[in-house]
């Protein structure tokens, strides 16, 4: 029941952005909410499960504060407390992308 | 649960917050290149984060005395953030410790209760968050999720009353209007003892700045709890539970708690731990909005340190500058007294008839005694962040 009431909130989301695409220009609508993150394996994924719940700014904007101890904890925290839909095999690959290129945290 | 309609209507606002944003790169007050974004009746804001929308003031919007309804912060926890319809909104108030049930439309909670005002600094938890060092995750704030507000209303009190309190009655539970997208996530809910809701100047605030609220700032009324940080102002206010018991939500227990017995600020003893303890006032502090860091001024030319001083509503008793490197301090001259919740301008002309770079350092005092440290108490939340602050201008 909750898979299927998040993919349907999902795709609802996603048709409604289609129609919404016809009176707004594109360019703007895109530049607001895509926040390009590195190139990477896992991005792909990071981005998918993210913007679920969140856009993306605040991994770029954290990294100075990150390193691969306190991106485990933020993704556990984003399962276990915010019932975000990622299973362990993806949380492992979520870390691996944000710790190779989001760990901005000095010592 | 909410219905499809709601659905639809959520996630359509939701849609015309991507469509209107009109992000562009430029300069922050902090000078690095800060992202702007415009909120549909917003001017560009320091865009921290599109979804939940969290947007801080620049710092020139924060030079006036009040700050302006299109430039005020916005802060959300939730993606879903209805527009509500203010002829159909309703506010529900019961809870076990209340003796009858309300449900009161907007037009009955401005005709039943007595108008009330007040001025009052709206400061989120976490501003300066991002300028903490060592770095904590979360919202990187600069200095601009605060602003200073006319709030009108109603006293809480009065509809409490109106409810009828038992005397059992422990915290007072508050919900609005924005929900999580997904079932699990936790929804925004707060709490506050008793004693803080039942306090003359708590308020269920429609008019900001003697205008209805905007929407980002809560329409149609939202809770004011003047010296309180903003994580206790509900916005788009629909529900208020009186009751026997703390509240024990996520938004109350696991967030927005500092480390028990840091700071001198009031208690939320009903939700203390021995480790930790939900922030509750705000801390003396002030803000530097004039000159701009890294300003240049000509030898001999007029120069003034402008800014404001706050604290959790003991007031400001006074300003000092030093531009001595912190070894010597002068009284600034403080501007109109808003009264205790509101912030108060300091103004104080400083030399300019030698060459070279001056350091300007201000610290407020509270008349409950305290000034603002030169140390950090460093907490998880990265939260409280009143370091004394300096700007630094070139004199040639």
């Amino acid at each position: 029941m909750r898979c299927l009431l998040r993919r349907a909130l999902i795709s609802l989301s996603a048709t409604l952005l289609a129609g919404a695409a016809s009176h707004v220009p594109s360019t703007q609508a895109a530049a607001a909410e895509v926040t390009e993150l590195r190139e990477g394996t896992g991005k792909d994924l990071t981005i998918g499960r993210c913007i679920i719940c969140h856009s993306v700014e605040y991994i770029p904007s954290n990294a100075p504060a990150m390193n691969r101890a306190a991106w485990q904890k933020t993704i556990q925290k984003m399962k276990d407390r915010f019932g975000a839909p990622i299973t362990d095999e993806e949380a492992k690959q979520i870390l691996d992308y944000l710790d190779a290129n989001y760990s901005g945290k000095s010592g | 649960m909410l219905t499809r309609r709601e659905v639809l209507c959520a996630a359509a606002g939701w849609l015309a917050t991507r469509a209107s944003a009109e992000p562009n790169l430029s300069t922050g007050s902090a000078g690095g290149e800060e992202l702007l974004g415009a909120l549909p009746g917003k001017k560009p804001l320091i865009q921290r984060a599109f979804r939940p929308p969290n947007f801080e003031t620049p710092l020139a919007g924060l030079a006036p005395l009040y700050t302006d309804n299109s430039v005020f912060f916005v802060r959300y926890h939730l993606p879903t953030i209805p527009f509500v319809d203010a002829a159909r909104w309703q506010l529900q108030v019961g809870g076990a410790s209340a003796q009858r049930k309300l449900a009161l439309s907007l037009h009955e909670l401005k005709s039943a209760f007595e108008k009330v005002s007040v001025t009052a600094v709206n400061q989120c938890s976490g501003n300066r968050r991002g300028l903490f060092t060592p770095r904590v995750p979360g919202v990187q704030w600069a200095n601009g999720a605060m602003g200073n507000a006319l709030w009108t209303g109603v006293r809480l009190r009065d509809v409490l009353h109106k409810a009828g309190v038992a005397a059992d009655a422990l915290e007072v539970v508050f919900n609005g209007a924005d929900v999580p997208l997904l079932p699990e996530t936790p929804d925004f809910v707060k709490s506050l003892p008793i004693d803080r809701a039942l306090d003359d100047g708590t308020l269920i605030a429609f008019e900001m700045n003697g205008q209805p609220l905007p929407h980002w700032n809560g329409a149609p009324a939202r809770l004011v709890v003047p010296g309180w940080t903003g994580t206790y102002w509900m916005k788009h206010l629909t529900e208020i539970r009186v009751q026997p018991t703390a509240f024990d939500g996520y938004w109350m227990k696991s967030a927005y708690r500092i480390p028990t017995g840091a700071f001198a600020t009031a208690r939320f003893a009903s939700q203390e731990t021995p480790e930790n303890t939900p922030i509750t006032e705000m801390v003396v502090n002030s803000l530097i909005t004039s000159p701009a860091p890294s300003a240049r001024v000509r030898r001999g030319e007029p120069l003034h340190v402008r800014g404001k001083a706050w604290d959790g509503g003991a007031g400001i008793t006074a300003v000092e500058v030093s531009v001595d490197g912190r070894q010597t301090w002068r009284e600034a001259k403080l501007g109109r007294d808003l009264g205790r919740f509101g912030w108060r301008e300091f103004e104080l002309p400083l030399d300019t008839s030698h060459s070279g770079p001056i350091e300007i350092s201000v610290r407020a005092r509270s008349r409950n005694g305290a000034t603002q440290p030169e140390k950090l108490t460093p907490n998880p939340g990265g939260y409280h962040d009143n370091l004394v602050q300096t700007a630094r201008v070139e004199v040639s």
